[in-house]
């Protein structure tokens, strides 16, 4: 006995009299485009009722209006030169939108979510399936918090104090999600911790201060 | 060795760098004096040294040698180091390097540090950025730190935990009994990272799902507490208290209720509290009404609340701030399905969005309007999309004219009206048109008999004015060949008839084939169409130089066509009237029906699917190319579509795959029923052949878990000829809630017994099973 499966896509195939060859012509191509086509929104459609397991938020940027990165935080595995890649297109991306444009894009199966504060642009990427206006509020509390902590915060403090801003960004938000919802705690902890610092510190002497030992 | 220099000293120092070679030139020299430090081991400045490491990465310099260097950072004792350290791995580790795994005897050792900050540090890191590996290693003591009462950690073991099941899902159970009384807490953070955790595993697993709907009360209390409490400066945000928290239990809500009628009532008073008394005065009270009216649609909520929802996205339209009109064209467009009249309510605020200047809401407009389409406002609409087609963008061309097409054939008042719309799209958006659609309008124009003579009046006048459009000239030369006598005998009754001579027309044709604009499948079917009118002009001798002359085109496809119609002429002549009459009716392609489908709340991807692809054909293999002779042979190729179920969460509806089939008495029969998989046999007779027996298969599964890549296979004895079609789908969902559908057909002339022996294959649970089985339990009725 032979096993006789479902007809392959890709053997589509009309059996053509000489009139119909001009719709032969088109319809094979189609078919073949829109078995593609198809295929892979069938796929979509199967994976969307199964919940794909991504983090909400997939990443958070800032960066200046002339595009240099100020902040990454990454929280999904990708490789560096796909990082590089996919920051490189979300900040195009970010700084071709007009000023009154909505603060939503789509982009692949993610949607971008982006303010500006000044000369800054803070942008996260989330799932599609998101509330993207408490987004909003998520990157409005982080500059709220960047505001208290450094006292008015400019971009120049993001930049020479980087390594602040990822404690706080930290202490917020982990793994793609807001840990804290209060200000005030938020800003205790990375007090309390800088003050740990701080002791851990070893007292250094004057000389090992200004570099001559 | 000097000590190396500050981090804000380099960072001041790159930033004077005028230029993209002086900035790399300052920074290699830092890098090797940052190697050559990390080379002597020195642990004084290691700290800085891998900050400022850091800092060059971030501006897109390779960094890697630091990789081993935080390590023995997060080793240290130190705080400060510890930090820099965790803070390093996270940018520069990920878990595609094996190095990642030296990590996590560390973690471990943090995870149980006796400062708080420590452990802090170390579930950050573990929750950003742990492979599942690392996970597996440390589950325990994340599940450990989730039972304590400290709430700092409890909140960010949460959020580890979370971190550990969306790698390792199989570790969820393990984190069952912290759960317990983790909504007790008074603590907003660990509450908010609580519901997270709640969520997550409700998503993952029905089980789960079942088991937490009973929290219901007590969420409900906790929203109840939040919205009526006073205020609260802690937690407060522009007069609302704890948005971010109200939200994610309304989204937990949402999950619990879906499907379930319990659950879904004891919300009912709360989310209608939450509508009526949120603040809509900034974001934060939208983005939680946003929430709510997202809830309300996926729960079985009575529908006072429904119309409460829609009406609150009406509101939303027509609010100043485009974010909420974008969000709420979003949203209209997931319920536009299920509560359709209510959303009509609001139609014409949402055409006006239409002319809105954002990209995104246009968009969201257009894909809406389309839903809103039906018999009654057909006319009115098509003129607002008409027009939108006429100003949108390029990238919307193609979709618009789509999206015309498939409503203009759905709801079309009348014939001409239906032709002069599709004349409209060729003629303002023709290059934009979607190449399938050539050959649906050549159906369409055979099959409204009555309109050929002003149809192709119109389609010549557009010629004469323009012929860069590939489309509309296609459709033109096709249409001119088949009636161009109608044409020339001037009998159009619709309009004013043209004059036009047999040589203006052969003129025009020929035009295209010459010009530059046309492509070469234009040509060809601007040949074929001159060829057909040697049957319909008398001009024939002009008609056969033409020909002649093309058969020496460089063109191959042209030269083939001009060599074989020469043939015609010279050889068979007799039987070029017969060849080249006019093109009989063709069956129509079943649509697909964008609006009509299985509805599953607030998935979007189903009007994406719907409105932009048409079905699949399925044909018969070549195998069995022998059957499709014998069911009849017409010449004109009959379409069958295949148009796949969804997976349906309620109700489990399928589209019938060959509907037109009627259901003759012989009784169903069960072919296989083993492992949850129970497999129907459901026969028909096909017409016109009574040897062919047409049998539907229907597979359901009564397990917990879906049965994906199924596939179905089946073989005969050789006095028979097997034929299968495609099936609905590959996945069998779980708990019954559907089926896959697949269509047989049994060729048996010798009218003998019916035998079948099957495969089945699929995977469930991520296990391959497979399995065969003989049928024999065949009623007679299906084969005699």
């Amino acid at each position: 006995m032979e096993w006789v499966g479902s007809p392959k896509i890709n053997q589509l195939w009309w059996d053509s009299s000489l009139w119909g060859r001009e719709l032969k012509l088109n319809t094979c191509e189609r078919s073949h485009l829109y078995c593609a086509r198809v295929k892979i929104s069938l796929t979509a459609v199967y994976s969307g009722t199964v919940r794909t397991y991504q983090d909400n938020m997939q990443f958070m940027l800032l960066f200046s209006r002339q595009g240099k990165l100020r902040l990454q935080k990454w929280y999904v595995a990708l490789s560096d030169t796909q990082k590089k890649k996919i920051s490189r297109e979300v900040i195009q991306m970010v700084l071709a939108r007009k000023p009154k444009m909505c603060s939503f894009l789509e982009w692949r199966d993610l949607k971008i979510v982006y303010k500006r504060y000044a000369s800054l642009y803070f942008c996260c990427a989330v799932e599609d399936q998101e509330n993207e206006l408490i987004t909003l509020e998520i990157i409005h509390r982080y500059v709220e918090l960047l505001d208290k902590y450094f006292g008015s915060v400019c971009e120049l403090d993001i930049i020479f104090n980087f390594e602040k801003a990822y404690y706080i960004l930290d202490e917020f938000i982990l793994g793609g999600e807001a840990q804290e919802t209060s200000k005030k705690i938020v800003l205790k902890a990375i007090e309390q911790a800088d003050m740990l610092q701080e002791e851990a510190e070893a007292p250094r002497s004057v000389l090992e201060e200004i570099g001559l030992t | 060795m000097p000590a190396p220099i500050r981090l804000r000293e380099l960072i001041r120092t790159i930033r004077t760098a005028r230029t993209q070679a002086e900035e790399r030139e300052m920074i290699q020299k830092e890098c090797a004096a940052i190697r050559s430090s990390f080379r002597e081991e020195d642990n004084t400045y290691r700290c800085r040294n891998v900050a400022k490491l850091l800092y060059m990465h971030m501006l897109g310099y390779p960094a890697h040698f630091g990789q081993l260097e935080c390590l023995k950072l997060i080793a240290s004792q130190k705080f400060t180091d510890k930090r820099i350290g965790y803070l390093g791995a996270m940018l520069l580790l990920d878990e595609r390097q094996d190095v990642h795994l030296l990590m996590t005897n560390c973690i471990k050792n943090d995870l149980n540090h006796s400062t708080q900050y420590v452990q802090g540090l170390a579930l950050c890191t573990l929750g950003c950025m742990g492979s599942s590996e690392m996970c597996r290693d440390l589950a325990g003591e994340v599940e450990k730190l989730l039972k304590t009462s400290n709430s700092y950690l409890r909140k960010k073991a949460a959020l580890c935990a979370v971190h550990v099941i969306r790698k390792v899902p199989e570790l969820m159970e393990m984190f069952l009994p912290a759960t317990k009384n983790l909504l007790s807490e008074k603590n907003h953070g660990v509450l908010h990272t609580s519901v997270v955790l709640l969520t997550e595993m409700c998503e993952r697993s029905p089980d789960m799902l079942t088991h937490f709907r009973k929290l219901v009360p007590q969420l409900v209390r906790i929203l109840k507490n939040l919205i009526m409490s006073g205020y609260s400066p802690e937690h407060d945000v522009s007069g609302i208290s704890d948005p971010f928290l109200q939200v994610r239990i309304l989204r937990l809500l949402r999950i619990l209720g879906k499907s379930d009628d319990d659950s879904s009532e004891a919300m009912n008073d709360i989310l209608a509290q939450v509508a009526t008394n949120t603040e809509t005065s900034k974001n934060v009270g939208n983005a939680i009404l946003y929430e709510t009216v997202l809830t309300i649609m996926d729960i079985k909520s009575e529908s006072g609340l429904r119309v409460l929802a829609i009406n609150i996205l009406g509101r939303f339209l027509l609010n100043n701030d485009k974010n909420i009109r974008y969000v709420a064209l979003t949203s209209l467009l997931k319920t536009v399905q299920t509560d359709h009249n209510a959303v009509q309510r609001h139609r014409s605020t949402i055409v006006d969005c239409l002319k809105d200047l954002d990209v995104s809401i246009k968009r969201r407009a257009m894909e809406l309007s389309f839903a809103l389409v039906n018999g009654n406002n057909i006319r009115g609409m098509m003129k607002e999309l008409l027009y939108f087609l006429d100003s949108c963008d390029p990238d919307f061309k193609a979709d618009c004219a789509s999206g015309v097409f498939l409503a203009a054939e759905k709801y079309a008042p009348s014939k001409r009206w239906h032709i002069d719309t599709i004349m409209r799209v060729l003629t303002t958006a023709g290059s934009y048109v979607r190449d399938d659609s050539v050959p649906n309008l050549i159906q369409l124009i055979t099959n409204s008999v009555e309109m050929h003579a002003y149809t192709v009046q119109r389609l010549y006048k557009a010629l004469l004015d323009d012929i860069s459009q590939q489309p509309l000239v296609q459709v033109a030369s096709w249409c001119i060949g088949e009636y161009g006598d109608l044409l020339v005998s001037g009998q159009c009754e619709e309009e004013e008839p043209i004059q036009v001579t047999e040589d203006e027309v052969l003129d025009v044709l020929e035009g295209l084939l010459v010009s530059n604009l046309s492509a070469p499948v234009t040509r060809g079917y601007s040949l074929t169409a001159i060829m057909k009118l040697s049957t319909r002009f008398s001009s024939v001798n002009r008609i056969k130089k033409v020909v002649s002359i093309y058969g020496s085109s460089i063109d191959v496809e042209l030269q083939q066509r001009a060599v074989e119609y020469n043939a015609l002429f010279k050889k068979y002549d007799h039987m070029r009237p017969a060849l080249l009459e006019r093109m009989p009716i063709m069956e129509k392609t079943a649509t697909n029906g964008p609006t009509e489908i299985v509805q599953t709340n607030g998935e979007t991807e189903s009007s994406a699917l719907d409105s932009k692809h048409p079905p699949s054909i399925t044909q018969p293999t070549n195998q069995a190319n022998d059957l499709l002779d014998l069911l009849g042979g017409n010449d004109v190729p009959v379409i069958q579509t295949a148009l796949p179920t969804k997976p349906a969460s309620a109700g489990g509806e399928l589209l019938d795959l060959l509907g037109d089939l009627s259901l003759s008495g012989i009784p169903p029969m069960t072919a296989y029923n083993k492992n949850g998989l129970k497999i129907e046999f459901t026969f028909e007779r096909s017409n016109p052949n009574p040897n062919i027996s047409v049998i539907t298969i229907h597979a359901s599964n009564s397990t917990e878990a879906d049965m994906t890549d199924f596939v179905f296979q089946a073989a005969v004895p050789k006095t028979f000829q097997l034929q299968l079609l495609s099936p609905s789908s590959n996945i069998v969902p779980a708990l019954n809630q559907g089926s896959v559908t697949q269509v047989i057909r049994v060729l048996n002339p010798q009218k003998q017994q019916l035998r079948m022996r099957i495969k089945l294959t699929y995977t469930l649970k991520g296990a391959p099973v497979q399995d065969l089985a003989e049928v024999n339990n065949f009623p007679p009725q299906s084969w005699q």
